[in-house]
């Protein structure tokens, strides 16, 4: 009985243990490297070690690290909104005595402490992927310009729509994000609408998930089955928002629009879920980071400001005055062209 | 003498006693309730489709509340059972993706769900953790799993059988019903049967109520809890299957609340998390209650923000009924 419940005990410590860890990946060049030796020893924080989407991101800071000769270590929170992980995370790597931390922040403001503090040390600190308010908390920001990509999105829809009136139904993301805030308000300058515009039949928030952006789509075409447009904040939810129109018959009247640039996303594209989506380049993020860094050990010299690493519209039914690429290119270089 | 005290007792019986004796009652009213409110507030709300597809949404969550019921009576609760459901929905679209039988597909996420329902089970009883942690642990490692299994990509459903329960339907009084509402029905009506006419379903509401005096009165109370979960277990894996129906994708990031949502609704129906108290007929409600609240208020146009709130209002109201009730069969 007594060896049952330690084998039991062992069984919940190794999942306690699989679960809390989060230190991902590591590789340290010379020994006893010093900040301003001349190495670049990076620190990267993403928001998950599971969400694919960072994964290409640490995979890509990786790569690049090692082909600049560059220390590196990778550290997530352990879901998207662990602030406090990240702020642990931070300070990990400051001991650890990294010259560079690139980090995604979980939020715009839930960690500015830990990167002044980290600054304060002497140590530079970029912005990937998602930008701090005040921007100015950290050095720099190389991250997609998620209103630039909203506002792709939304001009490809309209002209998509071919001079048609929209009647547009919006399922949204977490509201009060920030990434969502900026691609909602993008879509809308690039349709050609406001908030308080008539021409929006409803709107729905989902958080992400495609059962609840199915379950909320249901919902709204129970009020309007007139639409002629759909806004999807990403592509899970706009695959939910599909299965919603597929079931009452409207995919063949209905332009929709989504952002991210998966390689899931692409194809779903492809097979004609939706009309566009708007790819964001992690790779990118990543790889201008690790260069920064690799700068910043040798010369000093910081980077600073906003750096727009770019959003394509992917599209095989690409529209006048949208520049697009189609989703062969799209598969090809979805999240950086891993595929 | 006595027979008169008795009758006097219930002509002063007090609405707190009534509701005790039939907990399912305030449920039921409520979700009539919300029901008039919406359709004299919309047009579009009263409508059979529209009703039939309230329904559909709330299949998901009342399978996994079905399961729920069974652990709160027995005062446990169980954080993973979302999670749990989702690894078997992208297990079941795997393997029916990689060219396996539809069939073989659904009985190892079922297998899989109940393997889960005994593994929480056997910590709770044979090692005396608290079903809080053991759930939190497995509803941690279980969602780090799916998204494991599904590497970023949510994997679509293409078997027939997988989608059985959400394409095939049929007309009933001219509502449309999917073979997932009749499945979800025979479910409710098996778990009724069990908990109000056979021994188990006694011994469940004896454990929850007090597992001491259970256990002096000859009742196996390991046992029990053990197949409360593992019932619960095959409860999560048709929940699966529901959602495959459902959705056109397993995708690791749905659902991600359907664990709290599911407790929403076994509250509402008023089942008590102390345990010992409630009944199945309440978690339908409870279910279709959110379901109801959601579908109307989307149409109202009311921000998903404020839907929320009146969810949360709602629970708050529910949990406050309970107490009070509690209280007055004490006084």
């Amino acid at each position: 009985m007594r060896q049952r419940s330690l084998t039991a005990l062992a069984l919940v410590a190794a999942v306690a243990v699989g679960t809390a860890g989060c230190t991902v990946e590591r590789h340290w060049g010379g020994n006893s490297t010093t900040a301003g030796s001349g190495k670049a020893k990076i620190g990267l924080v993403t928001k998950t070690d599971t969400n694919p989407y960072f994964v290409e991101l640490r995979n890509s800071a990786s790569a690049a690290a090692r082909a600049n000769g560059a220390d590196f270590s990778a550290l997530a929170g352990q879901f998207d909104g662990d602030n406090d992980g990240q702020v642990r995370a931070i300070e990990n790597l400051t001991q650890q005595g990294v010259n560079t931390i690139l980090i995604t922040p979980s939020s715009s403001t839930g960690v500015l402490k830990a990167i002044k503090d980290a600054r304060d040390a002497g140590i530079l600190v970029i912005a990937l992927d998602t930008a701090t308010e005040p921007a100015d908390a950290v050095d720099a920001t190389f991250a997609t310009d998620n209103f630039a990509a909203g506002q792709q999105q939304g001009a490809y829809v309209k002209a998509a729509l071919a001079g048609a009136d929209p009647k547009l139904l919006m399922v949204d993301g977490t509201a009060g994000s920030s990434v969502d805030t900026e691609r909602h308000g993008g879509f809308l300058k690039g349709i050609g609408l406001t908030d308080s515009s008539p021409q929006i039949k409803g709107h729905t928030a989902a958080n992400g998930d495609q059962s609840l952006a199915q379950q909320g789509m249901e919902n709204l075409l129970q009020r309007t089955t007139d639409i002629n447009s759909v806004y999807s904040m990403n592509e899970p939810m706009g695959r939910g928002a599909y299965a919603a129109l597929k079931a009452r018959g409207l995919t063949g009247q209905v332009v929709m629009g989504s952002i991210d640039g998966g390689c899931e996303g692409v194809q779903n594209v492809k097979d004609g879920l939706y009309g566009a989506t708007v790819m964001q380049f992690p790779k990118k993020m990543a790889e201008q980071g690790v260069l920064a860094a690799v700068q910043y050990a040798k010369t000093g010299k910081k980077p600073t400001g906003f750096v727009n690493t770019g959003s394509t519209v992917i599209t095989d039914k690409p529209m006048p005055g949208v520049p697009s690429q189609n989703t062969t290119w799209g598969l090809q270089n979805c999240w950086g062209g891993t595929k | 003498m006595t027979t008169a005290t008795v009758t006097g007792n219930r002509e002063r019986e007090s609405l707190g006693e009534f509701l005790l004796r039939a907990p399912a009652v305030g449920p039921a009213l409520a979700l009539i309730v919300a029901i008039v409110v919406f359709s004299l507030a919309t047009d579009t709300f009263f409508d059979l489709d529209n009703l039939s597809t309230v329904v559909q949404q709330s299949l998901v969550v009342g399978t996994l509340a079905l399961g729920q019921t069974l652990i709160i009576l027995i005062a446990g609760i169980d954080l993973s059972n979302a999670s749990s459901m989702v690894v078997a929905t992208l297990v079941m679209a795997k393997l029916a993706a990689a060219g396996t039988n539809g069939f073989f597909a659904l009985v190892v996420g079922l297998i899989l769900t109940v393997v889960v329902g005994l593994f929480i089970g056997t910590l709770a009883t044979r090692i005396k953790l608290p079903a809080f942690i053991i759930t939190l642990g497995t509803f941690t490692g279980l969602t780090a799993v799916a998204k494991l299994i599904a590497g970023g990509q949510a994997v679509p459903v293409t078997d027939g059988l997988l989608q059985w329960l959400g394409t095939k339907r049929y007309l009933f009084g001219g509502i449309p019903i999917t073979y997932g509402m009749t499945l979800a029905l025979i479910m409710f009506l098996i778990v009724w049967y069990a908990l109000t006419k056979t021994a188990w379903g006694k011994h469940v509401y004896a454990v929850g109520n007090a597992p001491e005096s259970a256990r002096l009165s000859g009742i196996k109370v390991n046992r029990t809890v053990i197949s409360v979960y593992v019932v619960a277990g095959v409860c999560f894996g048709i929940a699966a299957w529901q959602a495959l129906g459902r959705t056109p994708n397993a995708d690791p990031n749905q659902f991600q609340l359907g664990n709290l949502d599911s407790i929403t609704a076994v509250v509402l129906g008023g089942t008590s998390l102390f345990g010992g108290r409630g009944s199945v007929l309440g978690t339908l409600f409870g279910a279709l209650v959110v379901a109801v609240l959601r579908s109307g208020l989307t149409q109202m146009g009311v921000d998903g923000n404020y839907q929320d709130l009146a969810t949360g209002a709602l629970l708050i109201v529910a949990v406050v009924v309970d107490r009070i009730a509690r209280r007055q069969q004490q006084s």
